[in-house]
């Protein structure tokens, strides 16, 4: 594996390799030395031309982890601001050494032009390229399942029989489509709830089942239930009448987590808007994963930059 | 080439057995072991280390895994490799006698990472090494302080060790 562009790519033993070394990662985390040699001479540089808080650090601290030198790069004061294309600014960086760049773009497919183009010789990691995936979320959603569900049996496993809700701006959302493509990967089954106007026009040939009603999916009692945020940002027309109709009828109320299945998780990708899409009583519940997620997201950025970053790059054990 | 059995079942048994017995001589007893395999058949060594040493000084001696994958100066050389696991005893290392133990010392490269990722994880009073068989052709300043079977080889040939609780025998081969 040479780059990391979307979960469409990976193979179910892909999938649960990087998830079984994201859980060596972890114990990382416990020790006293929060650190490892692994990747010490390497360059990663995080190009993000939008704004992102937990992403961005969670990938500097993951490549911290492992000795590798970071570079950040966002947009706002760079030359980007002085209208520098994507072409110069990787050729830019490729000149400089980058073994590695993660980058987050508004534009669908900017990882994968970088990728293909021969601009720049370093591994591309996808950090959220526009409405079209966010792979190293899927996986970290993905951890925390399988991680709730087995604790420290998880290794090897994979997600089969899970049942998986995704709530919420299914449209906009490169969350929901990464974590998709990879939930079903691993075995589970995915359904995608929201409403009519931020569904995709045609879903066909997606592994899911769709459906309007909340309260249909939670009475259905999946395993879990993941909210995604109203991207406000990204909206340019309106969706929704206005926020406390969404609230009510596609918001993780209290009362509707109170009628989940009691070992039913609450997942968040973040940042929340609390009273919108998810209440601050589910947000804060037992059944949250948002600070797990969190946590487990330099775990498994960890494992990404190793498993592209060492090696020779070719076959992979 | 063919294969030659250097070690049977019995030969190993003994040797493990008389490695016990020298690691409790230097140690003057158990206290404050720790028996640390480097995975994959370390491990299992390490496990069968510990079971004869709490048979002759009764459970005394820790036992743990320690993965070195993510130390060692080879990774940009070779495909990328699935670390192992690090397990390491509840009492930690700090201040203890730690005994690594491996199946085969051949260049001493696995052993420096292996140094060096004990020392991420805490300052032992001593470490010391053990291992089944030393095949010679060390690449660094390092060398065994218990060693099952000293074997002379040049480097075209291959140490095979298997073990029953992973290849279903014990032997030691050369091919």
């Amino acid at each position: 594996m040479r780059h990391l562009l979307s979960t469409k790519d990976l193979s179910r033993d892909e999938a649960v390799a990087i998830l079984d070394i994201a859980e060596d990662m972890a114990d990382v985390a416990n020790r006293e030395v929060k650190k490892l040699p692994t990747l010490r001479g390497k360059t990663v540089v995080n190009l993000f031309f939008e704004d992102s808080t937990r992403t961005r650090v969670s990938f500097e601290v993951a490549a911290k982890r492992l000795s590798a030198d970071v570079i950040n790069f966002s947009a706002k004061g760079s030359s980007v601001s002085k209208g520098e294309s994507l072409k110069d600014t990787a050729q830019t960086l490729a000149a400089m050494g980058a073994d590695a760049v993660v980058i987050r773009h508004g534009a669908s497919g900017a990882p994968r032009v970088l990728a293909d183009s021969g601009w720049i010789d370093a591994g591309i990691v996808n950090a959220g390229d526009g409405t079209h995936e966010h792979p190293t979320q899927a996986l970290l959603d993905a951890f925390t399942i399988r991680k709730r569900l087995h604790g420290s049996a998880s290794r090897g496993r994979a997600l089969d029989g899970v049942t998986v809700a995704i709530v919420g701006d299914i449209l906009h959302s490169r969350v929901a489509r990464s974590n998709l493509w990879l939930l079903s990967t691993l075995g589970a089954s995915v359904q995608l709830v929201g409403p009519a106007t931020l569904l995709p026009v045609s879903t066909e040939g997606w592994p899911a089942t769709v459906t309007l009603d909340l309260d249909a999916a939670v009475d259905a009692g999946p395993d879990v239930v993941m909210m995604l945020r109203i991207q406000a940002e990204r909206m340019t027309a309106a969706f929704f009448p206005n926020a406390r109709e969404y609230s009510r009828q596609w918001g993780l109320d209290d009362e509707r987590v109170a009628r989940l299945p009691a070992a039913s998780m609450v997942m968040h990708p973040g940042p929340m808007n609390r009273g919108l899409e998810i209440s601050s009583g589910a947000a804060d519940s037992e059944r949250s994963t948002v600070l797990e997620q969190v946590a487990n997201g330099v775990s498994i950025r960890m494992a990404v930059l190793y498993h592209l970053l060492s090696g020779t790059g070719e076959a992979r054990a | 080439m063919t294969a030659r059995h250097v070690l049977q079942q019995a030969d190993i048994a003994r040797a493990l057995t008389r490695i016990s017995h020298e690691i409790l001589e230097s140690n003057r007893g158990a206290a404050g072991l720790v028996i640390l395999g480097i995975p994959t058949r370390g491990v299992t060594l390490a496990t069968r280390l510990s079971v004869i040493l709490n048979a002759i000084e009764p459970g005394t001696v820790s036992v743990g895994s320690l993965d070195v994958t993510m130390y060692r100066d080879d990774l940009a050389k070779n495909p990328t490799r699935a670390p192992g696991r690090t397990t390491i005893p509840a009492g930690g290392i700090d201040g203890k006698t730690v005994v690594l133990v491996d199946d085969v010392l051949y260049s001493g490269r696995t052993i420096r990472s292996a140094l060096d990722a004990l020392s991420d994880l805490g300052r032992p009073r001593t470490v010391r090494l053990a291992v089944l068989v030393d095949r010679g052709h060390r690449e660094l300043p390092i060398r065994a302080d218990f060693v099952g079977k000293n074997l002379p080889t040049s480097t075209s040939e291959r140490i095979m060790v298997r073990l029953a609780e992973i290849d279903g025998v014990d032997e030691v081969t050369i091919e």
